[in-house]
């Protein structure tokens, strides 16, 4: 059983099993939960089912209460559409993703938080348009899921999944180190491929702050989930293409713990450096009561 | 944690503390007031006070108050909501000491004339923790079925009422007990592993000295 303490453990479990990697994090968690695979699956397939349903309830004329937010997701679509991009239609589309779903949670819709609300954006900013342009089944994109949630269960048991504990590298950065293995997953890749991608997505966001405009997740939360979702490509590419992370996975996440802990309080979701302390992000300041 | 605490949970944005938590909070309120809440006084502490408007925090909070989920798509309609259900709320802002930033006094009164007053904070990833109940410090979270007891303060009350769990085979995970003054009254907080039916409820509440008994389930919230 996989105990998510450790991604060498979560590979050897899974090579002792003889199971693929997304199936064994399913089983592992049944049996930790006390739910049947059955259950598990509905409720992994209504995941997805909210995160489609999300990307379709964005409307480009909506704003967020502070008005820093909106419209980018729309603008984003209509420039990919007239053709001439400098990314080429696939990633156009996943960053269109990337903002809308940033843009839908800062408007207060129905979003799946994956591993959180700010970083909501980059796991369906991936998967919706792969399938898309590629082509996959909802069965390989629920099994995606499950490896993007395998990782995640151990980058927050070893590290964290909370920008206030870990600054943003522990959400955006989380998002993209689940999302690259989801990637790996869908190309057919190994399990040492997948914790490679993992690894490569967290040490090429490493040290990334959390440093919110006015405390409110926006700015720059929105764009972030652009470069969360390109680095989980890039992540996903070297670790296909036979690249490996020099530096242990499990290692890499001990570094992303440690730089974390070592960051200052005014870079860890207080609203109080980094942009927040600009002067234009001193102007949406909240006053103290 | 498991699976659905990294993949999930289903929310309305956009913050796990400041909206999903504040949902949670409401929630809370009124299943403990157990009854329809139709009026509220929320006062905001902390960061709550002053980013809660960008979060959209006062409107999760009235609609927990309405007994909406989370991921319930009206959560940012609560307030068109509240009035046609006849809920009158107001909010302010209060200093409270050595709490969560994100936290909230709310004070309730139901439509059986029942009243309430609840503070509870939110730290993180949705979750809650009540820390003040009826002036009382405490400290649970909800995430075990729980048992709050009002009762006027003498001897035997707490035996009395874990006997009575004791005999319905629950066990007791914690137990906390607060008392405004001597000889005045408490409230006793009881988590279990088990659920407690509703019959173990209704029998604290008929034992001697206990003023009002309130059992708390946890749901299943999100998809």
């Amino acid at each position: 059983m996989i105990e998510f303490t450790s991604i060498g453990q979560m590979l050897r479990d899974t090579e002792q099993a003889g199971r693929p990697l997304w199936e064994n994090v399913l089983l592992s968690d049944c049996e930790r939960q006390g739910i049947s695979r059955e259950e598990s699956l509905a409720r992994m397939t209504a995941m997805l089912e909210v995160m489609v349903q999300a990307d379709q309830s964005y409307h480009p004329g909506d704003r967020s209460a502070s008005g820093l937010v909106g419209g980018d997701g729309g603008k984003m679509a209509a420039y990919a559409q007239a053709g001439d991009t400098l990314c080429g239609p696939f990633l156009s589309d996943v960053m269109a993703g990337a903002l809308r779903m940033g843009e839908c949670n800062a408007c207060m819709k129905r979003i799946v938080a994956a591993p959180t609300a700010g970083a909501c954006g980059v796991l369906p900013a991936v998967l919706l348009p792969y399938r898309r342009h590629f082509g996959a089944s909802e069965e390989a994109l629920v099994q995606a899921l499950y490896v993007a949630a395998g990782f995640g269960m151990v980058i927050a048991e070893r590290a964290s999944i909370s920008g206030a504990e870990g600054g943003c590298q522990a959400e955006i950065g989380s998002a993209a180190a689940m999302a690259a293995p989801a990637l790996v997953h869908l190309q057919g890749g190994t399990p040492e491929q997948m914790a490679n991608a993992c690894a490569m997505a967290v040490k090429n966001l490493l040290g990334l702050v959390c440093d919110p405009v006015g405390g409110l997740v926006e700015v720059p939360c929105v764009k972030r989930n652009v470069i969360g979702a390109m680095d989980a490509l890039s992540a996903a590419q070297m670790a296909l293409a036979g690249i490996e992370s020099r530096v242990p996975p499990d290692q890499v996440l001990d570094a992303m713990a440690e730089v974390g802990q070592s960051l200052p309080h005014t870079l860890r979701e207080t609203g109080k450096g980094g942009l927040a302390a600009t002067p234009f992000g001193l102007e949406y300041a909240p006053k103290e009561p | 944690m498991n699976l659905f605490d990294i993949l999930g949970p289903v929310m309305v944005g956009p913050s796990s503390s400041h909206t999903a938590g504040a949902v949670r909070i409401g929630r809370m309120a009124r299943s403990l007031l157990g009854q329809e809440p139709v009026r509220a006084e929320l006062l905001l502490h902390g960061s709550f006070a002053s980013t809660g408007e960008g979060h959209g925090t006062h409107q999760a909070l009235i609609a927990g108050l309405l007994g909406l989920a989370p991921d319930d798509s009206r959560v940012p309609n609560s307030f068109e909501l509240a009035k046609e259900r006849g809920l009158e709320f107001t909010f302010g802002s209060c200093v409270l000491r050595e709490v969560h930033p994100n936290s909230v006094l709310i004070r309730l009164e139901g439509d059986q004339g029942g009243k309430l007053e609840v503070g509870a904070s939110s730290p993180g990833g949705g979750r809650i923790r009540v820390f003040r109940v009826d002036g009382l410090d405490t400290s649970f979270s909800g995430d075990l079925p729980t048992l709050v007891v009002h009762n006027t303060y003498q001897p035997g009350c707490v035996s009395q009422v874990t006997g009575a769990l004791a005999r319905r085979g629950l066990n007791v995970a914690t137990l906390q007990l607060n008392r405004g003054g001597r000889g005045g009254s408490a409230v006793m907080v009881i988590e279990c592993d088990q659920p407690i039916p509703p019959e173990a409820a209704r029998e604290v509440r008929d034992l001697p000295g206990i003023l009002r008994v309130t059992r708390y389930t946890p749901e299943e919230e999100h998809l």
